[in-house]
């Protein structure tokens, strides 16, 4: 039998140092070495962040410690506006493909997959093992751009040409650019890898029982998002070539004629900036929901757990999701309404955007239809993914704002974009990811978690959140730009002094707030209680393993038989408030060889 | 399992109640924080908005409602006691597809027929046409002048005193315009702004009048309002364009037209 010589392979595989921890073949490990680096990219994310904040409250104030910290970037201890860009580039650049990609997907794609589906491993386990590779390979990359001459990439994080192309243009446009571009080509390697590892994992490798709709639905968001993962990138890596020969071997894709920069008249001919936009869009918007989806997927499962109660309309669920990813693709033209891009193409973009609202409508009900009357248990993976839903209908309400053309002429490139999509797609998906963290964390290193220190986590992040991001949305309807070193030169923006050192005052207390988690984190690793196999009394198989801390091949014995759909709780026939997807209560004739 | 829950659906409460009034104290305060408005096209888009508002504040805080008062109600013991079981119910479904969907729609199209006003209708043509040309980090901007037509550009005679590279050579260039910064359009009158760029995109933003378009190089783009207000306003950079990207300031005057065309008349003689 199939399975059982998987086992023995498996148990007899002789694991070193390296094999175990290095270059694992292990989804699981490969998962966590995601989550690690993710946490890594996270922290220096939020420091850039720190610093824009720190330069938008305190404009021009001289600060020596600046200095210290960053050196040329700072000198005189002022932030240099071309390392604020460059700073804003890299912070968008490192939370979009880095944290909230990487983290994701990556991690909650690798380490549950065959646990939830009842697999042994991935289907291509060596090819798992390269896809994280070359993902550290891509983060060596970006990172070593912030130690070049002209310093990292500064044109943001949607890297518009011809500002970006052209070094004369802006310091950032130079040595740190290109690697900017190399580093994320290499980046889309690894997700490709990833993609098709988990298409062809979900599709083939489902234990016996395991149909597509008896899938849990992390396990359906995260198969969704590899598809629009597997659609997506490759567009941008096609785009991302063309403007890097165009940067580097005078190719004209993006570049038009009659250029005059820096005192210089240019000789590129023929090349269109917006065509660099309907690329970059075309990939972006799916990459929302290439991030959002795993995050929603988690949250429906983290809730129906701990409501004790089915989640409501599974099967409305997941179409949902697939309502969404379909729209994603014929949406990207509402990033580009004033860009110059035909008006009429904006009409259409504006119903297939706005549209997008009533899949996730359906999504928001159901979670409320999934809490009421149940009993809920306030663990720090609940309270995250109740928080999520709170950040999810905050920006997912101002994304109907945004995507009716006439509202979007003065909204567009100010701070309310600036807040939706930190609440929409930074915030929600950074708390699915804590949500997946908190619930799994048993699972993945055998040891639990301190809930008060969690909960102390989730209060000061939620409301934390709320207070940094949701002022932003008056400032937008002011009409105050983003990407601006400062609001000084405008007496309008200047009003807004006050708001800003307040969000920058919210951002800093927040950020501190996730020291706690990191020491809950690694502390618990160490230091935490044993977890028993299954301490949350959830249905699906990932909690059947022999251990509570799974090593490779995941099941000792033979992989469970699936004989019921998913997040089956408080059903009127189990005895107890749960039924597993394994318990064959009910289907006792029903044999494994059948 | 016990995870006691009683202060943090107490804290949801809180939270929620707390964030509201303030919310709502601050909105009424600052009358939603638009600037003073001054064009006409610009009272259908804070119109669209207000309504888009009130629509969304509504399902905002019914939803938060909910949400909220489920986890201050259905605490659970922990004791294994179980839920109520509801997976599924068509109907229910169903409704909160619909509507939705409905009042989007309605949405869409009152945002569409305001659209349409804006960019699908030819501007008339005794329209005051002024060209705006970006650069970093400043505005160009150019009047055509008596003739109502704009001189030939080329980038190769682009130099310190002549910035957009005028051909002088052109008849139609004679009486050309160009002045830096200062946009000055004819009050209650219709104006037409075409877009361009000498460098990287720029975004022409003009927040008192609702208008904001690119400047793209390589191509011209247009944006065509009715100043409605007399005065001076600010005109901003909105598209990320360099270092200096945050203080590429230029002015609106708007004025009557009599008054413009004297001013017109003294450029032109400096010009």
């Amino acid at each position: 039998m199939a399975s059982e010589h998987a086992v023995g392979t498996v148990e007899h595989h002789k694991e070193t140092f390296i094999s175990k921890y290095v270059f694992s073949y292990d989804h699981k490990m490969i998962g966590k070495q995601y989550m690690i680096t993710a946490l890594v990219w996270a922290l220096i994310g939020m420091a850039l962040s720190w610093i824009m904040r720190i330069q938008l409250a305190y404009p021009a104030e001289q600060m020596p410690w600046l200095e210290t910290v960053l050196g040329r970037y700072a000198e005189g201890g002022i932030l240099a506006p071309e390392y604020y860009l460059a700073m804003m580039t890299m912070h968008g650049t490192i939370m979009v493909f880095f944290v909230l990609t990487a983290g994701l997907i990556g991690t909650f794609g690798n380490f549950l997959i065959p646990l939830q589906i009842g697999a042994r491993d991935m289907a291509f386990p060596f090819i798992n093992m390269l896809s994280y590779w070359t993902f550290f390979l891509a983060s060596v990359i970006m990172l070593l751009s912030f130690f070049v001459e002209s310093g990292p990439a500064a044109a943001g994080w949607t890297v518009y040409p011809p500002l970006s192309a052209i070094a004369a243009a802006i310091p950032g446009s130079g040595a740190g650019q290109t690697l900017w571009l190399l580093s994320i080509g290499v980046f889309i390697v690894s997700s490709l890898f990833g993609s098709l590892n988990y298409i062809v994992t979900v599709l083939n490798m489902r234990t016996k029982g395991m149909t597509m709709g008896r899938m849990p639905l992390t396990v359906w968001a995260i198969f969704i998002a590899a598809i629009l993962g597997l659609l997506a990138f490759p567009v941008l890596l096609s785009g991302a070539i063309m403007l890097l020969l165009d940067k580097n071997l005078a190719t004209s894709f993006f570049i038009p004629a009659g250029l005059y920069i820096g005192g210089e008249l240019l000789s590129y001919e023929g090349g269109s900036p917006i065509l660099w936009q309907h690329i970059f869009w075309f990939f972006g918007h799916p990459e929302v929901y290439i991030v959002a989806l795993p995050a929603l997927g988690i949250c429906s499962e983290v809730i129906a757990t701990y409501a004790r109660k089915p989640l409501f309309g599974y099967k409305a669920m997941v179409a949902s999701l697939l309502a969404i990813a379909f729209l994603s693709f014929i949406v990207w033209g509402h990033h580009m309404f004033v860009s110059g891009m035909n008006p009429f193409l904006g009409s259409v973009f504006v119903l297939t955007t706005i549209l997008i609202a009533v899949p996730s409508a359906v999504k928001v009900f159901n979670w409320l239809a999934t809490l009421w009357r149940g009993k809920l248990h306030f663990t720090p993976a609940m309270l995250f993914a109740i928080g999520l839903v709170s950040l999810f209908i905050t920006g997912g309400l101002t994304g109907i704002f945004l995507g009716n053309a006439p509202i979007d002429i003065q909204l567009h490139d100010t701070y309310f974009v600036v807040a939706h999509f930190h609440f929409v797609m930074g915030a929600a998906a950074l708390f699915g990811i804590f949500a997946g963290i908190y619930h799994w964390f048993p699972k993945m290193y055998g040891r639990m978690m301190n809930n008060t220190m969690g909960k102390l986590h989730f209060w000061l992040t939620f409301i934390g959140i709320y207070l940094i991001f949701f002022p932003m949305h008056f400032m937008g309807t002011t009409g105050v730009p983003r990407r601006y070193y400062a609001f000084t030169e405008f007496e309008y923006t200047m009003q807004y002094g006050g708001m800003n050192e307040f969000i920058t005052i919210a951002a800093l207390i927040t950020g501190a707030a996730q020291i706690i988690f990191l020491i809950n984190f690694f502390g618990s690793m160490y230091l935490g209680k044993k977890a028993e196999r299954n301490p949350w009394n959830a249905t699906s198989l990932e909690w059947t393993t022999d251990d509570p801390m799974p090593g490779h091949g995941n099941w000792k014995g033979e992989i469970p038989m699936v004989y019921r759909g998913p997040h089956q709780f408080s059903t009127p026939e189990g005895k107890e408030d749960y039924v597993m997807q394994s318990d064959n209560t009910g289907f006792e004739g029903l044999e494994r060889e059948n | 399992m016990k995870t006691s829950g009683r202060l943090d659906g107490l804290l949801f409460v809180l939270f929620f109640i707390i964030g509201l009034i303030a919310c709502i104290w601050y909105l009424i305060r600052h009358d939603p924080g638009f600037l003073p408005l001054a064009s006409e096209h610009g009272g259908f888009i804070d119109n669209l908005f207000v309504v888009t508002l009130i629509i969304t504040g509504i399902v905002f805080i019914l939803t938060h409602v909910l949400l909220v008062f489920f986890t201050f109600r259905y605490k659970g013991n922990g004791n294994g006691e179980k839920a109520f079981w509801y997976p599924d119910n068509k109907k229910l479904e169903i409704i909160w597809t619909i509507v939705p969907a409905v009042i989007i729609v309605a949405l869409i199209v009152w945002g569409q027929v305001g659209w349409a006003k804006i960019f699908h209708t030819n501007p008339p043509d005794d329209a005051f046409v002024v060209e705006i040309v970006g650069e970093q980090f400043a505005w160009n901007i150019r009047y055509p002048g008596e003739d109502g037509e704009f001189g030939r550009t080329n980038p190769e005679l682009i130099t310190r005193t002549n910035p957009i590279g005028l051909d002088r050579t052109d008849p139609a260039a004679e009486d050309d315009i160009v002045v830096l910064n200062e946009l000055r359009v004819p009050l209650d009158h219709p104006v037409l702004l075409k877009l361009r760029s000498k460098d990287v995109i720029h975004s022409v933003f003009l927040p008192n009048f609702r208008v904001k378009m690119d400047a793209v190089p390589g191509m011209t783009t247009t944006f065509s309002f009715k100043p409605t207000v007399e005065g001076e306003f600010d005109l901003l950079c909105a598209e990320l364009c360099g270092l200096g990207h945050y203080r590429m300031r230029g002015y609106v005057v708007v004025q009557p037209m009599e008054e413009l065309e004297v001013w017109l008349s003294e450029q032109r003689e400096m010009n």
